[in-house]
């Protein structure tokens, strides 16, 4: 138990600064939140495609299968043997990482609407295009909200190994600690990225049931 | 690389120590949870919702934050374990209740009616009948337990994570692909026991596909 006083006792101390706990809360978030976006820019509309024409679904397996036996350890330091030290490596692993996870939310979402609403709204007329966007797109946002959610906890997770190749993050403490042998800033590192992992998970939880209550109401 | 094949080989085999018990170890805990998460229904959004929380855990700081918790050192085999089976857990809970709960309702109740009793009935009607849901539920664990594995290299932990630590700090790309495509392979080539073994254990699951 004493650790975990020390631990806090580290985390009180050095909150402000370039190297601060705030300032590396940031950095991590910030990694998140681009890693993430820049998946999703690539994975949903490919996850759509792939959920309305039904073809390609392979390749939603076999991404997410390859994602889970890939070793992100040996994928983020590839990249950094590959693009050297600094950030381009570890957003460039995070950013692979999270697109298996977004790209099987946005095609289960679509792929998980009974076939007969679809069929139902192409007959009232409606274009693909407007069944893409105003059937299935909401339809499969729970769902989608899933895959994001899995995506954002795995890049907070991950985004702690970007220190290990030379950039900033929530991990930085972690290595520090672990080259220091200072246990307690190790500590520190590791209870602050649980506590970041809980409440993306927390905001994504309160996400989700937003998105289901608007689909029960409309 | 042929230089290398034995320490190849040494570092598979301690990784092998480490996740073959994790995996089996959540395997065999997942069960009665799973169970228990059937029989009360109080029981189990709590079970799941704990299970969902724990794998949301960044496996890197778990390593660190287990050892002040369990009283060993951070680079002990116990820790790993211990920490490689929380995540199995986390993922195998949620498919043992789904496998026992795929038992449905008729059987267990004519299985009754036959004679049997609480604790047969579990190993010789349900447990079998769950088992393709259990083994698909295995292959996630296992597949993902040796690939976390690698992580804790990164405390100094013996294994063919530090192919990784050790070629990225020499520098040696090679090194760091090997890793990869080391620990891939292991990990598929467990996948395809479990589903040999799957296969012989219960070979009336390939009949009805």
């Amino acid at each position: 138990m004493n650790y975990f006083v020390e631990a806090f006792a580290w985390i009180s101390d050095n909150l402000y600064g370039s190297n601060g706990v705030l300032a590396r809360t940031w950095e991590h978030l910030w990694y998140t939140v681009v890693s993430v976006v820049l998946a999703s820019v690539v994975a949903i509309p490919l996850g759509y495609l792939v959920g309305h024409t039904r073809r390609g679904r392979g390749l939603v397996v076999a991404s997410s299968g390859a994602a889970r036996a890939l070793p992100t350890l040996g994928v983020v330091t590839l990249f950094g043997l590959i693009f050297g030290i600094g950030l381009l490596a570890p957003l460039v692993a995070l950013v692979l990482l999270a697109i298996p996870s977004v790209l099987a939310g946005a095609y289960a979402g679509i792929e998980a609407i009974d076939p007969r609403t679809v069929d139902a709204a192409r007959a009232m007329g409606m274009s693909e295009w407007q069944i893409l966007a105003r059937v299935e797109v909401p339809l499969g946002l729970p769902l989608l909200l899933g895959g994001l959610r899995s995506a954002s906890l795995q890049v907070v997770a991950t985004a702690t190994l970007a220190a290990y190749v030379g950039a900033g993050g929530l991990g930085r403490f972690l290595f520090l600690g672990l080259k220091t042998q200072d246990y307690p800033q190790m500590l520190a590192s590791a209870l602050l990225v649980m506590a970041l992992a809980v409440i993306v998970e927390g905001a994504f939880e309160i996400a989700e049931r937003v998105a289901a209550r608007r689909l029960h109401t409309t | 690389m042929l230089a290398n094949l034995s320490l190849i080989a040494s570092r598979t085999v301690s990784h092998l120590l480490l996740a073959i018990p994790a995996i089996l170890l959540s395997f065999l805990l997942a069960l009665p949870l799973g169970w228990f998460a059937n029989r009360y229904r109080w029981s189990r959004a709590t079970l799941l919702t704990a299970a969902g929380l724990l794998y949301a855990i960044p496996s890197l700081p778990l390593f660190v934050v287990l050892p002040t918790i369990l009283g060993v050192g951070v680079r002990d085999r116990i820790n790993v374990i211990v920490a490689l089976t929380l995540y199995g857990l986390a993922l195998m809970v949620r498919s043992a209740a789904d496998a026992l709960a795929s038992v449905g309702t008729p059987v267990r109740l004519s299985s009754t009616a036959m004679g049997y009793g609480g604790g047969s009935r579990f190993f010789q009607v349900e447990l079998p009948l769950a088992g393709p849901v259990l083994l698909a539920g295995l292959r996630v664990v296992s597949v993902s337990t040796i690939s976390l594995v690698t992580v804790s290299s990164l405390l100094g932990v013996d294994n063919l994570g530090l192919l990784f630590v050790d070629g990225f700090q020499r520098g040696i790309m090679a090194e760091v692909v090997t890793g990869i495509v080391a620990t891939v392979v292991l990990a598929l080539a467990v996948d395809g026991l479990l589903v040999l073994a799957g296969r012989l254990m219960m070979p009336w699951a390939r009949v009805r596909r």
